[in-house]
């Protein structure tokens, strides 16, 4: 079976259904879903697009975007989504880096993509007029395409590629997380059993389409002929017009990341509307705030609330439901629970040897949600596992300890990769881009809890002149280098870094200098 | 000092004192982006339309407090001017 085979089903069991709504009222109905998504994949067929090939889409969220996601994988491609918040630079060297066949891609993004290279790599480009404009962007979608019967013949293969997610790469470099359509199917059949989801259910679609999390939203919704409510990119980061919709849609099944919902439970006002839809609360991608997830379900007691962990590399990998009320003693964020039941996992101490009860280990992983690698790093690929008793484990780079009742819990990493609004930073990758900078001759950053905004990172920079740079200058250049939620939040200058006895960065040091 | 520009020099020297300590003022200039390159996230948005609606007196929606409205000193003034006219 196929992603697409939920699309399929519920445009025959449901086609007069509304599958995906926008927030200013348009819809599409599972028959149109399936239809716009057909006519598409044809014309990407018809372009050159052949099963296995790449296809990226750099749309803003929106109706039409789904649509094209479901027309890739129709056509027989995987999709590689691209932020359409974040800068052109690292946008272009996703794109290259997987050799994308093709782009489909809003006109104003146009000006900035450079879509060839010294080998001859010449992607189809399908430009449109501006996604989630909505009569527009259908009629660019729709304009000649034939109808065919073409998409039937692509159903097999499990193990066939279906979406690429770029995520931070500690080189400076981010890195494709390559997930199958069975990694997903496995996934999104194990959140069907466990949170009992049903046609009647009204999903969010806040997390963009470039991060794991709309792989629940997306195809959990499909699968059950719900409906996807799409929040752009923009109204996202908005807590008082986040905690408006959810009671204005109606919203039933919420998911995001924690930092969402601590903005929400603090700015949005929550005591001012009606709830009683919202019966699920599903947060992943980095560590609640237990004072603010405390405050959220006083304000909302009636909903379930799960705290869902695992990397893109293996989706979500373990689950906890959290008892409500909170009791007011309680200090400690939540633990991040047991492993979920379609995987196996396993913690490993430093010697390899396995962690007993009570002992600290990373969590490795197993099964058939698991990522088989890397796109193009096949030694960082390699690296990720660690065979075990015949299988091979994806090592999560998260130290976690299993504590007497069972439940995990999360204590920290074992390298420099940090969660930040959900999503992953590899300090290292910041690094990078600081010392793209002319005037800048040594640079570091840390990373430390903040009980607002969950972390802030913090940059230390020697420039080369000795003396303080613009943070105009400094965050404007970041901007067009990297995504807006890796841009350091504060900068610091100094004459010199702290070096350890091996002349490396004192980065213990530093994190006294940042106030740690 | 004509309304706008007097709104720009308030304005400016609140950002520059609470988002960006030690920072030259000749560079915040009526167009620098201030919301798509993090100088202004989240949080610092909301701590902006609350001192622009205590300074000013002046009721700022919710859907007003994003990037079209916040990125720039212009767009800023431009938003108090439209409210200010509202009020009178």
């Amino acid at each position: 079976m196929k992603l697409h085979q939920y699309l399929l089903d519920a445009a025959h069991d449901w086609p007069e259904r509304v599958a995906i709504q926008e927030l200013d009222g348009s819809f599409v109905t599972y028959g149109e879903l399936d239809a716009r998504s057909d006519r598409l994949g044809d014309r990407l067929i018809s372009l050159g697009v052949r099963p296995g090939d790449r296809v990226g889409f750099w749309l803003h969220k929106s109706i039409d975007s789904v649509v094209t996601l479901f027309a890739i994988l129709k056509a027989g491609a995987a999709y590689v989504p691209i932020d359409p918040t974040g800068p052109a630079a690292r946008n272009n060297y996703i794109l290259a880096d997987c050799k994308v066949a093709a782009i489909v891609l809003e006109k104003r993004f146009e000006p900035v993509l450079e879509a060839h290279d010294a080998e001859g790599w010449h992607p189809t480009i399908l430009a449109v007029d501006e996604a989630g404009d909505a009569s527009q962007a259908h009629a660019a979608l729709a304009r000649n395409f034939k109808a065919g019967a073409s998409l039937a013949a692509s159903a097999e293969g499990t193990d066939d590629l279906a979406f690429i997610l770029y995520t931070s790469g500690s080189t400076g470099r981010p890195k494709g997380v390559q997930l199958t359509h069975g990694n997903a199917i496995s996934f999104v059949e194990w959140c069907a059993k466990t949170f009992s989801l049903t046609s009647s259910d009204r999903f969010s679609s806040h997390a963009p389409f470039h991060f794991d999390l709309s792989v629940f939203d997306i195809f959990s919704s499909v699968k059950h002929g719900g409906t996807l409510v799409i929040i752009g990119e923009e109204v996202g980061k908005q807590p008082y017009e986040l905690a408006e919709l959810i009671a204005d849609q109606k919203i039933t099944v919420w998911y995001s990341a924690p930092s969402s919902l601590s903005l929400m439970a603090q700015f949005g006002k929550l005591d001012s509307r009606d709830y009683s839809s919202l019966r699920l609360v599903l947060f992943a991608g980095e560590v609640f705030p237990i004072n603010h997830l405390k405050l959220l379900t006083t304000y909302w007691p009636h909903p379930r609330y799960f705290n869902l962990y695992g990397p893109t590399e293996t989706n979500v990998c373990t689950s906890y439901e959290v008892r409500t009320p909170i009791p007011a003693e309680q200090m400690e964020p939540v633990p991040i629970g047991k492993v979920c039941s379609h995987l196996e996992g396993i913690l490993l101490q430093a010697d390899g040897a396995e962690a007993g009860k009570g002992e600290e280990g990373e969590l490795c992983i197993c099964g058939p949600a698991v990522t088989r690698g890397y796109w193009n790093l096949p030694e960082q690929s390699q690296r990720s596992f660690v065979e075990m008793r015949g299988k091979n484990y994806y090592r999560t780079g998260d130290i976690v300890r299993e504590e007497a009742d069972g439940n995990l819990r999360y204590l920290g990493r074992k390298d420099r990769m940090i969660k930040k609004r959900g999503f992953r930073v590899e300090l290292g990758e910041i690094e990078v881009c600081l010392y793209r900078h002319p005037s800048i001759r040594e640079a570091a950053v840390v990373a430390l809890a903040d009980d607002a905004v969950g972390m802030r990172v913090h940059a230390h920079v020697v420039s080369k002149e000795g003396k303080a740079l613009s943070l105009i200058d400094m965050k404007t250049f970041c901007s067009e280098h990297i995504p807006i939620y890796m841009i350091p939040d504060r900068f610091s200058f100094h004459s010199s870094l702290p070096k350890t006895s091996t002349d490396k960065i004192d980065y213990q040091t530093l994190r006294i200098w940042s106030g740690s | 000092m004509t309304d706008q520009s007097a709104t720009m020099a308030v304005v400016k020297a609140y950002i520059l004192e609470e988002f960006l300590p030690g920072e030259d003022p000749a560079l915040l200039t009526p167009t620098t982006p201030m919301v798509s390159t993090g100088i202004l996230d989240s949080l610092a948005m909301l701590k902006l339309v609350a001192f622009l609606e205590r300074e000013f007196d002046i009721p700022i929606k919710a859907h007003e407090a994003d990037e079209e409205h916040l990125n720039t000193l212009e767009a800023i003034c431009e938003l108090v001017a439209s409210k200010r006219s509202l009020v009178r």
